[in-house]
């Protein structure tokens, strides 16, 4: 992973020491609470409904086992012994105190980390794909370039005050695990016919109350352009963009008003003059920086093995261990390096906050990627933790020391591994509970047999229209609305977060929160009923509509 | 006397920021002014006639576009003293982007001049930008303030003060 410098390491210093004096002053009333409100946002700290709430960056999703023991240690000194992963990659503390986030900021610098710009109107935590560096179908690892955005967005002098908060993702495979059409920018790696690496660039993306598919503005830009092209779109969003109404400030709405040929023509232009006004070239990416950065990213040294054998034992195990088994088919994914396996850890037992993990939760996950990887793990946007190189003959000692842990939930990919934000027992902008309702669906659908037999189904439940739980993109999205200071849930169906990225469909009226369980199972029962052999649920959705699930779920009870 | 902080020093600002109200009565106040765009743009010719006796500068909104001002002001651009850029909120920071264009693209050398409603946990950011001068709406303790133009030692990013990013000078 990306090992801190001296400069590194002294920026984020200065930070932390920034941030102690900005908190000084507030708690000194030389600050007000307007003008501290995106001083304590850019440093992560929101003021939540029951307590204050720190964001802490993820950078792409990548963390080390001593930031894990780190943050393990923080949980407890300062929080109550757990934290929340969440699907922008990073981890929340959901209980710290205001006057102690600059010392919390303090311990995480000293493991290389940061809070800085997890929230407010400012360039958020690049994110990508989890499998990384392993992905049998990656162009090119896409993290030294998530690593390069990071370092340009952090404390980006012009960009700290945007109209409203800034999303970029990198895809760097054939299939999106990143659902990078998603983000305000989106960026695909892609070669061009001379084999050279580039950039196939996407803006206007985004979830939210306006969910919105992000449209192609430059289809190969060469590598060393990267910044000063972000530079472009950056500052035309910066003056351009709506500042009157905070619901029509996102770049969706900018580029949807133009068009994406005007705002892809105003970039464009944009660009040609800051490259033109670069004599020397200034901020065009050099190669020994591209390959400074991608020498951080080191692979381990991979044995030579023969793939069929271990499969053959892998089978073999397997094959009188049905637990096991589930796990094998669920949780674990082949590498394109022979032999190897990645593996997700769960974080959704049923019962448990989807995303949430205590403190020794976090240890044992260090020690599983000390013990059978190479110190490294990476958190994924479906609210999960995944170990990548594991030799797959360790598989079986790896799956019962995290099952010991509670880590391995044999869901993955099911409808039992829903996304779902912490809603209104934490957030202050929920309009309802989402928490409970995750819980009730994992208890009705209880039966592992039958969970997998329904396949590969996205559950995705967010509190309110902000979008936090991505319900546009599950296959089945849940909404939480307030009708008369009640919670009920709108249905949503057919979204999808993959390169085919679809918008969900609202199935109708919302139901009450005693409903919504049973609803569901309507749901899935009509998918059960007109599935074709194998088929999964989007692409049942797909082939017969919304009619009759609409019928199922709102028929009169005779 | 009102002050303000100019490369870093706490000064007198005896300059007056004329705004569309005070226009109306059609006497411009006394002293050094800072006039809007439009204004400037309307009666250029005798206001270059009629104040050789006091400093003239232009101040931009942060909707106005730095590009009309350029256009706009074509040679007198450099001769200008100082063009000051308005923050009607502190949390507007198109003024960020007005300021690097002026320096970056048009080169301008004068002093650029944030006035309005930004805060001292800006001003590392607005300096990196090419603001120069920053004028406060309220009376601050401007010696406080200036600490936190050097809140870092060190920046990732090309910017108005930096034309080189750390990747081409220190790695």
């Amino acid at each position: 992973m990306y090992i801190y410098d001296q400069y590194d390491q002294t920026l984020v210093d200065e930070r932390v020491a920034q941030y102690r004096d900005q908190t000084a002053r507030y708690l000194d009333g030389q600050i007000s609470d307007e003008e501290f409100l995106p001083l304590r946002l850019q440093n992560g700290l929101y003021i939540q409904r029951l307590a204050p709430m720190l964001r802490i960056a993820v950078p792409y999703g990548l963390l080390s086992s001593r930031q894990l023991r780190a943050l393990a240690e923080i949980s407890r000194k300062f929080d109550k012994g757990y934290v929340h992963f969440t699907t922008r990659q990073n981890i929340q503390l959901n209980w710290p105190q205001l006057e102690e986030v600059p010392d919390i900021l303090a311990e995480l610098a000293k493991v290389q980390m940061h809070a800085i710009q997890t929230s407010g109107n400012c360039i958020r935590n690049t994110t990508t794909d989890q499998f990384a560096g392993v992905a049998a179908d990656e162009i090119e690892d896409p993290r030294p370039w998530c690593e390069i955005i990071r370092q340009w967005s952090t404390i980006h002098p012009e960009f700290a005050f945007l109209p409203r908060k800034f999303k970029i993702a990198v895809c760097g495979s054939e299939q999106d695990r990143a659902a990078f059409l998603l983000h305000d920018i989106g960026i695909q790696l892609v070669k061009n016919s001379a084999g050279e690496t580039g950039f196939h660039i996407y803006a206007g993306g985004g979830l939210g109350r306006t969910p919105v598919i992000a449209s192609s503005i430059r289809e190969f830009l060469p590598r060393q352009y990267l910044l000063s092209y972000l530079d472009a779109i950056l500052r035309v969003y910066n003056r351009y963009g709506n500042r009157d109404n905070k619901y029509k400030a996102r770049i969706k709405i900018l580029v949807k008003a133009w068009t994406a040929e005007v705002f892809a023509e105003r970039v464009e232009a944009e660009w040609q003059q800051i490259i033109a006004g670069q004599g020397d070239a200034a901020t065009q990416l050099t190669e020994r920086e591209i390959e400074r950065v991608k020498g951080c990213f080191t692979l381990p040294d991979y044995q030579q093995l023969d793939a069929a054998a271990v499969n053959a034992e892998l089978q073999t195990q397997a094959a009188d261990n049905l637990p096991f088994s589930r796990w094998l088919s669920r949780n674990v994914r082949d590498q394109k390096q022979p032999g190897y396996a990645a593996v997700t850890l769960s974080l959704k037992p049923a019962g448990v906050a989807p995303g949430d993990v205590t403190d020794r939760q976090l240890e044992s996950i260090a020690n599983l990627a000390d013990q059978f990887s190479n110190g490294e793990v990476r958190s994924t946007h479906n609210q999960n933790v995944v170990i990548t190189d594991i030799l797959k003959s360790q598989l079986f000692d790896f799956w019962q020391q995290a099952k010991a842990a509670g880590l391995a939930t044999p869901t993955i990919g099911t409808i039992n591994d829903m996304i779902c934000c912490p809603g209104g027992d934490y957030c202050s902008l929920a309009n309802a509970k989402s928490i409970p309702v995750a819980e009730a669906i994992q208890r009705k659908f209880d039966d592992l047999d039958y969970v997998y037999d329904l396949g590969d189904l996205e559950l995705n439940i967010s509190g309110c229209m902000n979008a936090c739980g991505h319900h546009h993109i599950g296959h089945i999205g849940i909404l939480g609305v307030d009708k008369k200071g009640e919670e009920w849930y709108q249905i949503q169906l057919g979204g999808s977060a993959s390169k085919q990225a679809a918008l969900a469909k609202v199935l109708g009226p919302s139901l009450s929160r005693d409903e919504v369980v049973e609803g569901i199972e309507k749901i899935v029962d009509v998918f059960v009923d007109n599935r074709l052999e194998g088929e999964p649920f989007l692409a049942t959705y797909q082939r017969i509509g919304m009619d009759k699930f609409k019928e199922r779920v709102y028929a009169q009870d005779a | 006397m009102h002050k303000m902080l100019s490369h870093g020093v706490v000064v007198e600002d005896n300059w007056t920021v004329v705004t569309a109200p005070d226009l109306e009565s059609g006497v411009l106040p006394a002293g050094d002014i800072l006039l809007p765009l439009n204004y400037w743009l309307e009666k250029r010719d005798e206001l270059l006639l009629q104040q050789a006796d006091r400093a003239v500068g232009v101040w931009i909104d942060s909707h106005e576009e730095v590009e009309a001002l350029v256009e706009g002001l074509a040679d007198d651009l450099a001769r200008l003293p100082v063009v000051a850029i308005n923050f009607p909120k502190f949390v507007d920071g198109r003024g960020f982007s007005s300021a690097r264009l002026l320096r970056d693209r048009y080169q301008y050398q004068g002093e650029v001049r944030a006035i309005g409603e930004f805060i001292r946990d800006q001003l590392f950011l607005m300096q990196r930008c090419g603001f120069s001068q920053f004028s406060f709406a309220n009376e601050i303790d401007l010696q406080a303030a200036a600490a936190s133009l050097k809140d870092f030692s060190e920046a990732y990013q090309t910017a108005a003060d930096q034309p080189q990013p750390l990747f081409k000078r220190l790695r």
